[in-house]
C-alpha cells in the first residue's frame, strides 16, 4: 500500500525502530572495537536486562527502578564475565571467543527459562507514557515516542563517555594500539574490564527499555543478535557512530520495504548488508585496517 | 541289490530330513527376529523396533523459539498419554478398548528432542531416534513446515508419523503421506467453520487486513479464510502483512494496517508471534477499533496477552476445556491433565494425547506393529470415541473427520475462574467443512 500518508508513517516508524536497534548495537560494537571480542552473548545479555527489569518492576512497581536494576545488574554481570572468563580469551583465536560467548548465551537463556518458563512476561510502560499519541499523519504508541528520546539521551551519554572523558580517550587509544597504551603505564587490563561492563550495561539498559514494546521471552535475544550484527556490519565494526547510523538505516529499510512488500523486509536488510560488504567491507563509518 | 535299495532309502531319508530340518530351522531363525516377521520382509524399523519388551516413539517438539510454549504443552499431552497407555487407564480404554497395559503387551517409551520448530532439526532428531532407538512411530510439530518435512521423511523411512499441531492445508493436501495421520483441524476446516460465524455476526462486504506468517501454514490458512469470506459475503482483503516466523517487532506491519482502512485484523500469526502482534496492535491503537479474529487458535494466547486483549475475539480451535460439559471423555481428560500438571489443558496437549490414543487403538485393532497393517486399520475409517465425540479417519487423505470448535473471548468480569478465558459458541460438525480429499492435490504413497 504505497500512499503518501503511509510513506510518512513508515518513515517515522523506521526512525523509532532504528533507534532501538542502534542502542542495542552500540554495546556490541564498543566491546568488539575495544577488546576485539565478538560477543555472541550480547543478545542473551539484552534478554537478561529485560528479566532483571521485570523482577524489579514486579517487586517495586516502579519503571525507573526497573531500568536502573536492569542496567546495573548487567554492569555486574559484564564485569564478572570479563574477570572470570573473557579476559583469558583475549589472546586466543577468534573461534574460541565465539564459542565461549555462544556457550554463555545458551547458559543464560536456559537459566532464565528454568526460572521463568517460556511463557512471555510483560512490563507495562510507565503511566505518563501509556496510551497513544496523535502525530497528525498517524497514531503512534506514546511509549515508543518516549523510547526515541530515551535512546537519544543514552547514545549521547555513551558518546560523551567515549569522546569527552579520559577513560574514553584511553579506550579509543587502546583500540588503536593496546601495547603502546600499556607501555605508557596505563592499566589497560582494568580499562578493558570497564569497557566490557559498560557494553553489557548498554545491552541491559536496552533490554529493559525494550520490554514494554516487545514482551519478554527467554530466547528473544537470538533474533536481536542477528539484527544487531547486521547493524554493526552496515555501520562499521567497532564504530560507535556507525552503530547509530547502521541502526537507523536498518530501521528504515525494514519499514519502507514492508510498505511495498512486507514479505521482503528482512530480505532487503540482508541485501543491504551484502551490498555494504561488497562496496565498503569495513562498513559505512568503519576504519580500514581496524578489525 | 539290497545295497542299492538301502542306498535309495538312505538318500530319500537324507533328502527328507534336510527338507524337514530346513523347515524347522527357517521359522526359528525368523522368529528369533520378531514374532510376526514370518509374514513380511523387514520394513523401516520393523521388526527390529518391536523385539524388546519396550517400543519407542520419537518426539521432536519445539522447546525453544517462537513456538516453545506450545511445544512444551504438546509434550505434556504426549507424556500423559504414554503413562495412560502403559497403565491401561480408563480414558485410553474408551478410545482404544483393547489396550491393557502397554500396546500389544509392550511398554511405550517416549524419546524427546528440541526441534526449535525447524524442519531440519526435527528430521535430524528423528533420524537419530531411528538409528539409536528403532522408534516405531514419530511425532511432534507445532509448525506445518516441520509436519510437511516429517511427512516426507516418514514416507521414506517407512515409519509412522503422528502429526502434532499443524494447520496447513498441505499436510493432508499436496504434501500428504501414506505414513502420516492428522488429528487436528486445519486452514480449510477453520475457514469454513469460522466464516459463517463472522458473516452472521458482522455482516457482508467488510474490509479485512490479514497478518500471515511466511510459510505453508500461514499462506494456506490465509488463502482459505480469504476465499471463504470473499466468496460468501464479499469481504475484501485490503492488505496482507506477511512476516517471517519469529518476528518480534510488528510496528511496520501494523503501520501498514493502520493506513489500510481495514475494519478487521485476521491474525494468522501463531505462538509468540501471535502474542506480540496482538499486544502491539493494541499499543498502536488498532484494536479494539478494528476487530481481531484468530482463525487458528494458539494455546495459552489468552494467558499470555491477558483477557482484556482477547475479549470479544473470535477464534476457531480444536479443543477448549469447557467442552467437558458436553463430552464425557473431555471431562475425563481435563481432570486427568489438571491432576498431573495443575492447569487446564490447551488444544495442543489434547491433540497430542488423542494422536497417541488413536495410534494405540489402531495398533491393537491391527494386532501388529507392521506399518502397512496399522495404516490399513486407520484407513478402514471406523468410527470411535474421542474427547469431542465420535470421529473417524478419511482413508483418501488420512485426515480425521472431527468437529471444529468456535470460541469467543470472555470479558474479564464474566470469567468464572482464572482459566475461563473462552466461551464455546459453536461446535461445528467436521464432515461438511472438508474439501474433497483430492482437492488440495493429495496423492498417498506406497505401503511398502
Amino acid at each position: 500500500m504505497i500512499t503518501w500518508s503511509n510513506f510518512v508513517s513508515q518513515l517515522f516508524n523506521g526512525l523509532a525502530l532504528g533507534a532501538l536497534l542502534a542502542l542495542i548495537s552500540s554495546g556490541l560494537t564498543i566491546i568488539y572495537g575495544t577488546l576485539g571480542v565478538l560477543n555472541l552473548a550480547h543478545g542473551a545479555m539484552f534478554m537478561l536486562g529485560g528479566y532483571a527489569g521485570y523482577l524489579a518492576y514486579d517487586r517495586t512497581g516502579s519503571f525507573v527502578l526497573a531500568v536502573i536494576a536492569g542496567a546495573l545488574f548487567l554492569l555486574v554481570v559484564g564485569i564478572v564475565m570479563e574477570r572470570v572468563i573473557i579476559r583469558y580469551f583475549y589472546r586466543r583465536p577468534p573461534e574460541d571467543q565465539l564459542l565461549v560467548t555462544f556457550g554463555l548465551s545458551i547458559c543464560f537463556v536456559e537459566i532464565v527459562r528454568f526460572f521463568f518458563s517460556s511463557l512471555s512476561k510483560t512490563v507495562p510502560p510507565p503511566k505518563i507514557f501509556a496510551g497513544i499519541t496523535n502525530l497528525g499523519f498517524m497514531f503512534y504508541p506514546t511509549y515508543r515516542l518516549a523510547v526515541v528520546g530515551v535512546v537519544a539521551l543514552a547514545l549521547i551519554a555513551l558518546f560523551l563517555i567515549l569522546y569527552k572523558t579520559r577513560l574514553g580517550l584511553i579506550v579509543r587509544a587502546g583500540i588503536e594500539d593496546s601495547v603502546m597504551v600499556d607501555s605508557l603505564g596505563i592499566n589497560v587490563d582494568r580499562v578493558f574490564m570497564l569497557v566490557f561492563g559498560i557494553g553489557a550495561m548498554a545491552a541491559g539498559f536496552a533490554g529493559v527499555v525494550n520490554a514494554p514494546v516487545v514482551s519478554l521471552a527467554p530466547d528473544m535475544g537470538e533474533a536481536i543478535l542477528v539484527q544487531t550484527f547486521v547493524v554493526v556490519v552496515i555501520g562499521g565494526v567497532g564504530s560507535f557512530p556507525g552503530a547509530v547510523l547502521g541502526g537507523l538505516i536498518a530501521g528504515e529499510i525494514i519499514s519502507i520495504t514492508s510498505m511495498i512488500n512486507p514479505g521482503y523486509a528482512y530480505v532487503m536488510l540482508f541485501a543491504a548488508m551484502t551490498l555494504v560488504l561488497m562496496v565498503r567491507p569495513h562498513g559505512l563509518l568503519g576504519v580500514k585496517g581496524r578489525e | 541289490m539290497s545295497d542299492t535299495i538301502k542306498d535309495a532309502h538312505r538318500r530319500r531319508l537324507l533328502k527328507a530330513s534336510a527338507v524337514l530340518g530346513a523347515g524347522i530351522a527357517t521359522p526359528s531363525l525368523l522368529f528369533s527376529r520378531g514374532a510376526w516377521a514370518a509374514d513380511h520382509p523387514a520394513l523401516g524399523t520393523w521388526p527390529a523396533g518391536t523385539e524388546g519388551d519396550t517400543v519407542y516413539i520419537g518426539a521432536s517438539v519445539p522447546r525453544t523459539g517462537a513456538y516453545a510454549v506450545q511445544g512444551e504443552d504438546e509434550l505434556k499431552g504426549m507424556q500423559l498419554a504414554v503413562e495412560h497407555i502403559n497403565e491401561g487407564n480408563a480414558l485410553i480404554k474408551h478410545i482404544a478398548p483393547k489396550v491393557k497395559k502397554g500396546v500389544l503387551g509392550k511398554q511405550v517409551k517416549l524419546v524427546v528432542a528440541d526441534s526449535g520448530a525447524k524442519p531440519n532439526e526435527a528430521v535430524q532428531a528423528q533420524q537419530r531416534f531411528i538409528n539409536e532407538n528403532k522408534i516405531i512411530a514419530m511425532t511432534g510439530s507445532t509448525s506445518s513446515a516441520v509436519a510437511v518435512a516429517l511427512n516426507k521423511f516418514a514416507e521414506r523411512q517407512k515409519v509412522l508419523y503422528l502429526v502434532a499441531i499443524s494447520g496447513s492445508n498441505d499436510t493432508t493436501g499436496k504434501d500428504c503421506a501414506r505414513y502420516s495421520f492428522r488429528q487436528c483441524f486445519y486452514g480449510q476446516t477453520a475457514a469454513a467453520a469460522i466464516g459463517p460465524v463472522l458473516i452472521k455476526t458482522f455482516g457482508k462486504n467488510k474490509k479485512a487486513a490479514f497478518m500471515t506468517p511466511d510459510y505453508t501454514y500461514g499462506h494456506t490458512v490465509t488463502k482459505s479464510v480469504n476465499d471463504y469470506l470473499s466468496e460468501h459475503a464479499g469481504w475484501q482483503m485490503v492488505t496482507n502483512q506477511v512476516s517471517p516466523l519469529g518476528t518480534s517487532d510488528f510496528s511496520s506491519y501494523l503501520t501498514n494496517i493502520a493506513n489500510s482502512g481495514a475494519e478487521f485484523i485476521i491474525n494468522v500469526n501463531w505462538g509468540r508471534d501471535a502474542v506480540l502482534s496482538i499486544q502491539q496492535a493494541k499499543q498502536f491503537g488498532l484494536t479494539p477499533k478494528m476487530k481481531m479474529v484468530i482463525p487458528y487458535q494458539i494455546p495459552f494466547l489468552a494467558k499470555e496477552v491477558g483477557p482484556e486483549l482477547t475479549e470479544g475475539v473470535y477464534a476457531a480451535t480444536d479443543f477448549w476445556w469447557t467442552l467437558e460439559d458436553k463430552y464425557p471423555l473431555a471431562k475425563m481428560f481435563v481432570q486427568e491433565f489438571d491432576k498431573k500438571y495443575g492447569y487446564k489443558p490447551e488444544w495442543g496437549a489434547n491433540n497430542a494425547y488423542m494422536q497417541f490414543a488413536i495410534w494405540a487403538r489402531m495398533v491393537e485393532e491391527a494386532g501388529s506393529f507392521y506399518p502397512p497393517d496399522v495404516i490399513k486399520t486407520y484407513e478402514k475409517g471406523e468410527t470411535f470415541e474421542s474427547t469431542v465425540g465420535k470421529v473417524h479417519f478419511r482413508a483418501a487423505d488420512h485426515q480425521l473427520v472431527r468437529p471444529v470448535i468456535i470460541v469467543r473471548g470472555k470479558k474479564p468480569s464474566d470469567m468464572r475462574n482464572k482459566e475461563d478465558y473462552w466461551e464455546v459458541t459453536e461446535v461445528v460438525p467436521g464432515g461438511p467443512l472438508m474439501q474433497k480429499p483430492d482437492e488440495f492435490g493429495c496423492k498417498l504413497g506406497d505401503y511398502t
